[in-house]
């Protein structure tokens, strides 16, 4: 059902856990659907010097989410705002129709925890 | 990866070696059509009978009174709509249960879409109809109830007997999908007031695409395949031999070795259920803790989600099921589970390891090592676990 590569970042994702002091965070999705996605950066001059993720989610979630972590560290706050969830699927070699869904997560909590940061800094 | 163990055994069983050989035959030697007059055609014919004689006396029916079909899902719409069908005249209301398998739920919405009044039955904490619930529902113009014997997901056996009293007084058509229960409880249609039951010979040892269902003398019910006049014209279509020799030989091994396999697979059903119990911190057993079958057990670990669940296990050698959306591949966690009362974001943490034959302690003891690794992994990615343990 899977593509290697979602399950390789299934079973050992990358980046997880949380930054203390992050500089943003972003937390998208609800208990109730079954997917919650959240993400600590932390930012150095515009650049994403570091990321952690923590998901409760399917096999899909937590591999999108993985991945996206990956895509995002060391690029700067307004490329990493370009990350769309097809680019995300795309780098996973594929997901299965229904799961799309769920990879949708990690754009939005991306986008989620700079908004934060954003609204971090105009304060 | 070497350890295999399956714990599916209430999605599917593999065909019992034994059941197979006896089907082999059947593939190339008995090809006869069972409805030929000539020699090739009788010898199929009586082999057929044997194996109607064989369900018919595991469940306490008459071998007239057996249908062979495609499987539960059939046997499952043939008891329905072939009630609804055949006695529109006399009513048009159904009541089942809303923790019924999707066979019998989406017959009953279907037959609401032309028509009928079903009512859904709730169920308490543990998945127990109440017969009084179903004497209440009970109206002038309803013709048939439909309760499941005991539940695929959470395994809670219901009080059939009761229930199907309470029609029988009433005069009401009372049909069983006990496609869970064969084999692993004993029954007797006769002196539990029966009159329609399901059943699929491949979660007895028995190969796919073949069930029965069975139905008393004197129900009114109509076919809802038609064309030849095969199963006295309730079942048109040449006969599946092989699928039919194999439940009725799985049928009679079912039963042959009721008393054994049960208390065997009780026994490792218990010692799995304490361990995970006693093992997972923020853990629920699912479903009836006495009164469910021999074989279930279902867990629901909170703060974590269904199919990571799963996929941990399938990467350790260990094969379960979940109710979860994702693993169901739709949006809404299992109907079942949401019936109980479980809150959503409990029941898509859900897990089913369902127990079989093959099974031994050491498979017991190997889930009891993996198990609480795997959870306790996933919780510390949760970002709902944290909060539960205060932040770190
Ligand atoms: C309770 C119940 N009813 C009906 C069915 C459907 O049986 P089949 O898959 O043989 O059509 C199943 C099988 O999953 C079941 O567990
Ligand atoms: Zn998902």
């Amino acid at each position: 059902m899977y593509s290697d590569k979602v399950m390789d970042h299934f079973s050992s994702p990358r980046n997880v856990g949380e930054i203390e002091n992050a500089d943003g965070v972003g937390e998208v999705g609800n208990a109730h659907c079954g997917d919650i996605m959240k993400i600590y950066l932390k930012i150095e001059d515009e650049v994403i010097t570091d990321v952690k993720f923590k998901t409760f989610g399917c096999g899909a979630a937590i591999a999108t989410s993985s991945i996206a972590t990956e895509m995002i560290k060391g690029k700067t706050v307004e490329e990493a705002l370009k990350i769309t969830n097809k680019a995300v699927v795309e780098s996973l070699d594929g997901l299965p129709p229904q799961k799309i869904h769920c990879s949708v997560l990690a754009e939005e909590a991306v986008k989620a925890a700079i908004e934060d940061y954003q609204k971090k800094k105009a304060q | 990866m070497s350890k295999r163990i399956y714990l599916d055994h209430a999605a599917t069983t593999y065909t019992n070696k034994e059941v197979l050989n006896e089907m082999l035959p059947y593939f190339t030697e008995y090809f006869g059509n069972p409805s030929s007059v000539h020699q090739f055609g009788r010898e199929v014919k009586k082999s057929i009978d044997v194996a109607r004689d064989r369900v018919a006396k595991a469940i306490g029916a008459l071998p007239e009174e057996i249908y062979f079909t495609a499987g539960g899902s059939e046997a499952d719409n043939l008891a329905i709509k072939g009630v609804a069908y055949a006695n529109k005249s006399k009513g048009n209301h159904i009541i089942t249960t809303k923790i019924e398998h999707p066979a019998v739920l989406e017959t009953c919405e279907q037959l609401e879409k032309e028509g009928f009044e079903v009512t859904f039955l709730d169920v308490d904490q543990y998945g127990v109809v109440s017969p009084e619930a179903v004497r209440n529902a009970i109206k002038d113009n309803t013709i048939l109830i439909s309760v499941m014997y005991a539940n695929n997901e959470i395994g809670t056996i219901q009080p059939i007997s009761e229930i199907a009293q309470i029609a029988n007084e009433k005069k009401i058509y009372f049909h069983t999908d006990a496609v869970q229960a064969i084999g692993s409880i004993r029954i007797n249609v006769k002196e539990q007031n029966i009159d329609m039951l399901s059943m699929a010979s491949h979660k007895f040892y028995g190969p796919k695409g073949v069930g029965a269902l069975y139905v008393r003398k004197g129900v009114k019910l109509i076919s809802i395949i038609h064309g030849g006049s095969q199963e006295r014209k309730r079942r048109a279509g040449t006969e599946n031999v092989p699928g039919i020799i194999g439940i009725g030989k799985a049928i009679e091994l079912a039963y042959q070795k009721f008393d054994e396999n049960n208390a065997r697979i009780t026994m490792l059903r218990d010692k799995l259920i304490k361990g995970i119990m006693e093992k997972v911190p923020y853990t629920r057993l699912n479903g009836h803790p006495e009164n469910r079958l021999p074989n279930n057990t279902n867990f629901c670990f909170e703060y974590i989600e269904g199919e990571s669940l799963l996929l941990n296990l399938d990467m350790k050698g260990i094969a379960g099921s979940s109710g979860s959306a994702c693993s169901s591949g739709s949006l809404e966690p299992s109907h079942v589970l949401l019936a109980i009362g479980l809150p959503h974001e409990i029941a898509h943490g859900s897990l089913r390891l369902s127990l079989g034959e093959v099974n031994t302690e050491e498979d017991i003891e190997y889930v009891l090592q993996v198990l609480p690794e795997i959870v306790d992994r996933l919780r510390q990615m949760s970002p709902l676990y944290e909060k539960v343990k205060g932040g770190k």
